[in-house]
């Protein structure tokens, strides 16, 4: 028997039955960029999730850090959580089967930190192994197969992250616990970092439960309950992605993905697609505009994101805020010179930085910060 | 023979309040009114009374009541109507015939299902300040956009398929020229022109003094019988639809009289005169997918590639597979009619036991394409008993793109569902073609009527809309997560794919 199910496991769970619980949350989110790619460590990040405490309410808190593995810049970072010891046997034999593992530790982690439970984190950094029809796949689709399978079909074990040189850090407990938990001040230097707070409205923390969500190196962070999420979801479930936390954030992750990594569409689109303008706009443009807009709504209408969001999306290189089409959920944007800052809250960026611009951006108006030169 | 048949209904006339107007008389196409001189009173013949309420609609000393008789001694078995119809067989050893859509008792899932709304953790949204918008596309989307920057310049590469832009989920579902009047005909053409949705022709063409006019509204149907098809007749059209089956009648063809093939009817359907208009049961050149593809590239063939081709079938136990196989052949839109769709004329027996009812099939449908893929390759429009704007929000969040009317436009034109279609004598001027009955139905105040119910229930939609926080339609689309189940057994949450109230 291999240590994971073949196949269709993922089909077989999900499509057939539209019937799950989803989870409802609202959230503190935040981020920064240094746009000139100097790294820095965690404390700012963590003193700005601090001062919108009350956004939260202790069940659930995370990071994403980029730029952290600079010695292993060209393997696939994967972080992990395992909730039983048996679960690691069988992703260890899984990884090796499908990866080269170049390195592999455990996450380190300070005991003494005010969090309950926490289960054991490892990472790895593996190059792809692939073998017969996955010879096809590009690295980062077969990537994204193998996190699904772990996911799906190893029991106790959850991947937080897959991206080249960054990596996902979250848990049970405030922001600042689990910085506390897992040494970000101490330890990890980045140039994008983006933190989110959790309020859960009905499922208790699970540790693989807080943001952010990760696939490869998109991660999204997310405050608000999108009133879309069965028209989303089940759109989704067309293109091969079968949601298994039933969460908003991975409706989102995954609609990043389809339209961002796959189809190559950037976030001046994609942020029209996700907040489209109101037909009432649309019908007053000039002519090439309107009909642009006009198929865009046409072709992604399953993708309108409905109802409050507030999100942050990144990967290497750029960092996107975005609200939802009539701004239900807060959302502002601050500079001091290369900083870049994304935030639920004003108050926040003023707490940890005298910004030289500060702005609210209408709703679907992306804020994008983006590298000013490739940085090697 | 003598007749056993009882009357299904009483006439009441308040003779302290009846003025001998004569009114009634004219008004019954029934003959069920009648003067008599004798007596110097107006008299009834219950016996001939469809119930159809005309009379009492035009007293104008409010003195008449048409009501329901039941004559048995109950029975929960032997219901009053399985008496009537054995005794009607016994004496005309006949088909029963009937019209409208099925009226037998069935569970009925629409009124299974409630809807939800925001509390709290979302916002609802307040119609009557923001947007609500109902906009709908119908045909084949591509899997996605190709796009090409020239600094602020964006060129679609994508080649696009020809899509339908309506105004709000409601179309006029197919009712022919012959099956109703002409001025019923115009009134839903006028209707939907002016707000901006589509009527459809039914089998029997169009008539030429409204291609013009309507052209970018009309859905002109292409039935098994191929009445009044040419090639002007598919290109003055907004989309082609090709009529498979019905929901009234599924598996059986149709029939108008020759008493009803007037001149203008000969000319549109291009028959001769007086001849009756035989639809056959199965498309003569459709006995299998690969035929129905041909057809539906023909069609795009005459138009070139210009429209989208519609396909419509009645909801049978095989729903899903067939609804796949006909986007795998190449339909941009599936329309499926359910067992409560309405008809002109059908042999009673089809009516109430042949198909299933829509909700499930829709559910069914929907979720099959969705696990093919192909789910955006197509659009769905369901028919066949939407009542009332919850059924079209309960259908759409179930996956529909957008919903036919046929019974409750006409309902909305003075139809009362006294199922006398197939007499040819509709009091109300709608589903006649003697020129006497038919020019009670105005055309101006039909089409106003027709689009008031349009407006009406798109208020009631973006309302709801609005409850849910949602303020776009394709965000109910497909939304099962909006969708909770009353009084379902379990087998029908999983075929609805809703959960039960309270899970």
């Amino acid at each position: 028997m291999p240590p994971f199910c073949a196949g269709d496991c993922m089909i077989n769970r999900v499509i057939t039955d539209g019937r799950v619980n989803k989870e409802i949350q609202a959230c503190a989110v935040f981020g920064v960029m240094d746009r000139s790619g100097r790294r820095f460590g965690g404390k700012m990040i963590v003193e700005a999730m601090k001062n919108m405490k009350v956004r939260g309410n202790g069940l659930g808190g995370g990071f994403a850090v980029y730029g952290i593995y600079p010695d292993y810049k060209d393997c696939y970072a994967i972080h992990l959580m395992f909730e039983k010891e048996e679960a690691k046997q069988r992703v260890d034999q899984f990884l090796d089967m499908n990866f080269d593992i170049i390195h592999d530790e455990e996450i380190p982690t300070n005991e003494e930190a005010n969090v309950s439970d926490p289960p054991m984190f490892w990472r790895y950094f593996v190059k792809p192994q692939k073998k017969g029809k996955d010879k096809k796949l590009s690295d980062d689709d077969y990537v994204v197969d193998k996190v699904m399978k772990i996911n799906t079909c190893i029991d106790n074990a959850y991947v937080f992250s897959s991206g080249k040189d960054m990596g996902v850090f979250k848990g049970v407990g405030f922001p600042e616990e689990i910085a506390e938990f897992f040494m970000l001040e101490e330890l990890y230097k980045g140039y994008i970092w983006t933190a989110h707070s959790r309020f859960p409205t009905n499922t208790p923390g699970w540790w693989g439960g807080a943001h952010p969500f990760c696939i490869l190196d998109w991660t999204v962070v997310h405050n608000g309950e999108i009133s879309s999420y069965g028209t989303n979801r089940r759109f989704l479930e067309m293109y091969g992605y079968y949601c298994t936390l039933y969460t908003d954030t991975e409706v989102i992750a995954y609609a990043v993905d389809l339209l961002m990594r796959k189809q190559k569409l950037p976030i001046e689109v994609v942020a029209k697609i996700f907040a489209p303008p109101m037909w009432d706009q649309i019908d007053r443009m000039e002519e090439k505009k309107r009909k642009f807009y006009t198929t865009l709504r046409m072709v992604y209408a399953p993708l309108l994101i409905n109802g409050p969001f507030t999100v942050i999306i990144a990967h290497h290189g750029e960092m996107i805020g975005l609200t939802d089409r009539i701004r239900l959920r807060p959302i502002t944007a601050g500079e001091k010179g290369d900083m870049l800052f994304v935030s639920s809250e004003e108050a926040a960026i003023r707490a940890v930085c005298n910004p030289d611009r500060v702005w609210t951006p209408k709703g679907g108006e992306p804020i994008v910060g983006r590298l000013k030169e490739v940085i090697s | 023979m003598k007749s056993h048949l009882l009357p299904e209904f009483r006439v009441e006339r308040d003779y302290s309040r009846c003025d001998n107007c004569k009114v009634c008389i004219k008004q019954c196409p029934f003959d069920v009114h009648y003067y008599d001189e004798e007596s110097g009173k107006i008299l009834s013949r219950d016996e001939l009374c469809s119930g159809c309420q005309r009379c009492v609609v035009y007293c104008h000393k409010n003195a008449l009541r048409i009501i329901p008789y039941k004559a048995y001694r109950p029975n929960e078995y032997w219901k009053e109507e399985h008496i009537r119809d054995i005794k009607k067989q016994a004496e005309t050893g006949g088909i029963i015939l009937t019209s409208c859509g099925s009226s037998r008792e069935a569970k009925v899932y629409w009124d299974h299902i409630l809807l939800n709304a925001s509390q709290v953790t979302n916002p609802s949204i307040d119609p009557l300040r923001e947007p609500m918008e109902l906009r709908t596309f119908l045909g084949r989307k591509p899997d996605c956009l190709e796009l090409e920057f020239n600094g602020d310049d964006v060129e679609i590469k994508t080649e696009l398929y020809p899509n339908l832009m309506i105004e709000t989920p409601i179309l006029f579902a197919g009712m022919s020229y012959g099956a109703i009047s002409y001025n019923a005909f115009k009134s839903l053409a006028m209707a939907a022109k002016k707000f901006g949705t589509l009527f459809n022709t039914g089998e029997g063409g169009m008539p030429k003094d409204m291609r013009e006019e309507f052209k970018d509204c009309a859905i002109v149907q292409c039935a098994s019988g191929r009445f009044g098809v040419d090639p002007e007749y598919f290109n003055y059209s907004a989309a082609i639809e090709i009529k498979i089956g019905q929901g009234a009648k599924p598996g059986i063809g149709g029939h108008l009289p020759g008493e009803k093939v007037t001149a203008t009817i000969s000319s549109t359907r291009m028959i001769p005169e007086g001849t009756d208009a035989i639809s056959p049961a199965p498309h003569h050149d459709i006995y299998s997918i690969e035929d129905l593809s041909m057809l539906i590239y023909a069609l795009k063939e005459v138009t070139n590639y210009e429209k989208p081709v519609c396909v419509k079938i009645a909801a049978v136990h095989n729903v899903a597979a067939i609804a796949s196989g006909m986007v795998r052949a190449g339909a941009d839109i599936i329309a499926i009619d359910g067992f409560r769709g309405g008809t002109g004329a059908t042999p009673k027996i089809m009516r109430e036991h042949v198909g299933i009812p829509v909700e499930l099939a829709l559910a069914a449908v929907d979720q099959r394409l969705r696990e093919e893929g192909i789910r955006n390759k197509c659009s769905i429009i369901v028919g066949g008993g939407i009542r009332c704007a919850a059924d079209v929000v309960k259908a759409i969040a179930l996956g529909a793109d957008a919903v036919y009317i046929g019974t409750a436009a006409l309902i909305a034109l003075g139809c009362t569902m006294c199922q006398r279609c197939h007499t040819g004598k509709c009091a109300w001027g709608i589903c006649t073609q003697d020129p006497k009955l038919s020019q009670r139905l105005n055309p101006k105040v039909g089409a106003e009527r027709a689009y008031n119910l349009l407006r009406a229930w798109s208020l009631e939609i973006k309302d709801v809309l609005g409850g849910m926080g949602i303020n776009a339609i394709e965000s109910l689309r497909g939304n099962r997560d909006h969708l909770r189940g009353v009084g379902l057994e379990d087998w029908e949450l999983r075929v609805l794919g809703i959960k039960g109230a309270g899970e």
